[in-house]
């Protein structure tokens, strides 16, 4: 099970990129495609409020990859260690 | 230390608790249920800053704060304790509601209406963003490890009870400010709709004197004379590797798939029933109203069943079915409220005209009303508006306005569809509470499990209606497309759960 988390790590990596990309290339075609206030603003938040999410996304596959999810904490101190 | 407390205790810290953060979420909700009539009154059309003000005041301002009043309030109640601290957002929450029902309209003030409704709404975004941490963790702090689900699980109740207050508040306000039921929609679109926010007013100031009365959390007043708080609560939280990986996992491996799941199934299919099915306002309201008092015990049945079995599994099966059902449930939605398969009766058909003069212009209003009756029972309502000039010419309106009236076994079939989508709600969100609680050290753990939650409802949830909806405007051609945003994040979700999280009841939450 833990090499199936570590591999998973490196899909989230991919998928985390990919669907931010995606974003991305929606907000771009729907801003040129009509770029009313409303169109740049909601698309904008979109692209915004969404980037911290990708990159933490990143930073959870980045840490199943290194095996960081191999066993949880079962207290308090094991968190902290 | 000992953390179950007498059964009378421990029922005054539910109470105290619950009633505060379901004022909160009434609070906050009427600001949704009413974004319509509030845009009308300060952000006029055709004016690109108000424009501007009324996406970012409607769309997504309190949802999207709701992450940074979790990371101030979660500090403060590790650094300052529990108690105070969801005291203080209460307040703030309160006194935001209050003031946005007392901000005269744009007519008035001009620029400073907009502005200050925006800046109430991040109010009402940071509290909200401080309290349900607070809430959850001050109960389950006085809760003994065996009944954490179980006792948490009432504070689970709120959000929905207050979407549900809400609702309530606001349809009976429409009702009764006058005899007639027309005069009393336009007294309540023009200024009634205030009402629901002064009412808020009472409710906190009740909340507010309950929970004055409340003692400090036992775990955290413990930790606090020995000297253990957190000094950078949000430092701990974010900057150390083995909490952050937990407030990762915490976010997409359970509150991301919960957050979408939640408000798919109460916002969204109000929206979905109102603007796809075409049903009418307040049909569409006591809809929702029924399925959320029939599926709401659920919470609490979840809750306790989670402290049996633990918590893991009940939300990830929550988060499957709802992924495998979201589209025949909408399907079945729209085959029920659909009118084009079946024929209306043409003798039956009625056509009301009516022309207001408009007063000081030199023109009319004719508003044409044409009441169709199906064969299936749905009678169709579509009003026509046409501008009728003194010399003669006419101006027709562009769009007809259609409302559809449910007969009484589509109604109530439709109630049967919104209410097992509630209950996916209760099985994701009745045990998350003491989830989030169990898998965060006492020093941090406002802090640490407020982040998850607000990113995964105010963010990945909060936005679920908006998402659908312009998923709706590009891909014209599937009116669920919108779903597919909802059924991803929460099978994504579903296999980070399934594959990451453990099904461990933590015995003691006391470290």
């Amino acid at each position: 099970m833990n090499q199936v988390k570590k591999v998973l790590g490196l899909v989230w990596i991919v998928f985390g990129l990919t669907a931010y990309g995606l974003l991305l290339k929606t907000c771009s075609e729907q801003i040129e495609l009509k770029p009313t206030t409303d169109t740049i603003i909601q698309w904008s938040i979109f692209a915004i409020i969404f980037l911290p999410i990708a990159i933490g996304f990143l930073i959870f596959g980045w840490l199943a990859f290194q095996g960081a999810y191999d066993n949880l904490p079962e207290s308090s101190e094991a968190v902290e260690e | 230390m000992q953390t179950g407390n007498a059964p009378n205790q421990i029922r005054k810290v539910i109470f105290a608790s619950s009633v505060g953060t379901l004022i909160e979420w009434y609070d906050f909700y009427i600001f949704g249920s009413l974004a319509p009539i509030i845009a009308a009154q300060f952000f006029p059309k055709g004016n690109p800053t108000a424009a501007l003000l009324s996406t970012l005041a409607t769309f997504a301002a309190g949802f999207i704060v709701r992450p940074f009043g979790a990371l101030v309030f979660g500090r403060l109640g590790d650094k300052v304790g529990r108690k105070y601290t969801f005291l203080l957002t209460l307040i703030l929450m309160g006194g935001s509601t209050f003031a946005i029902g007392l901000v005269p309209g744009y007519e008035t003030i001009g620029f400073a209406a907009p502005l200050l409704v925006l800046m109430l709404r991040l109010v009402q975004g940071l509290a909200l963003g401080g309290e349900y941490g607070g809430a959850a963790t001050y109960v389950a702090e006085h809760s003994p490890a065996h009944r954490r689900g179980f006792f948490t699980s009432w504070i689970q109740t709120t959000a929905t009870l207050g979407l549900l207050l809400s609702l309530g508040i606001i349809l009976i306000t429409r009702k009764s400010l006058d005899q007639d039921a027309a005069a009393s929609i336009r007294a309540f679109e023009s200024w009634g709709w205030r009402i629901p926010f002064w009412f808020s007013i009472i409710l906190v100031g009740m909340s507010i004197y309950i929970r004055l009365k409340m003692h400090e959390s036992p775990l955290f007043s413990k930790l606090k004379a020995e000297g253990k708080t957190s000094v950078n609560p949000i430092k701990e939280s974010l900057m150390h590797k083995g909490n952050l990986k937990m407030v990762l996992l915490a976010l997409f491996g359970a509150t991301m798939g919960q957050g979408v799941v939640w408000y798919t199934g109460q916002f969204y299919a109000q929206t979905f029933l109102e603007t796809a099915c075409q049903v009418d306002f307040e049909q569409t309201r006591t809809i929702l109203i029924w399925a959320i008092i029939f599926a709401t015990p659920l919470f609490i049945v979840f809750g306790y069943w989670s402290d049996k079995i633990g918590r893991k599994w009940i939300i990830m099966v929550g988060l499957l079915l709802a992924v495998f059902s979201y589209r025949p449930i909408y399907q079945q939605m729209l085959q029920i409220t659909d009118t084009q398969k079946s024929v209306a009766d043409p003798s039956a058909t009625r056509i009301e005209s009516v022309i207001n003069p408009a007063s000081g212009k030199d023109y009319s209003l004719q508003t044409t009303t044409t009441l169709q009756f199906y064969q299936n029972g749905i009678t169709e309502r579509r009003v026509h508006a046409d501008t009728l000039f003194a010399d003669g010419t006419e101006r027709s309106g562009s769009n007809d306005k259609i409302s559809k009236e449910l007969p009484e076994q589509s109604y109530w079939a439709i109630v049967a569809l919104i209410f097992i989508q509630i209950v996916f709600v209760t099985m994701v969100y009745g045990p998350i509470a003491a989830f989030l609680v169990e898998i965060f050290p006492t020093k941090i753990r406002y802090t640490s499990m407020s982040l998850p939650y607000h990113l995964g409802n105010g963010v990945f949830g909060g936005m679920t209606p908006f998402i659908a909806v312009l998923l709706g405007t590009i891909y014209t051609g599937d009116v669920l497309v919108g779903l597919w945003y909802p059924i991803a994040v929460a099978a994504v979700c579903l296999v980070i759960g399934v594959i990451y999280l453990n099904n461990r009841i933590d015995p003691d939450v006391n470290d």
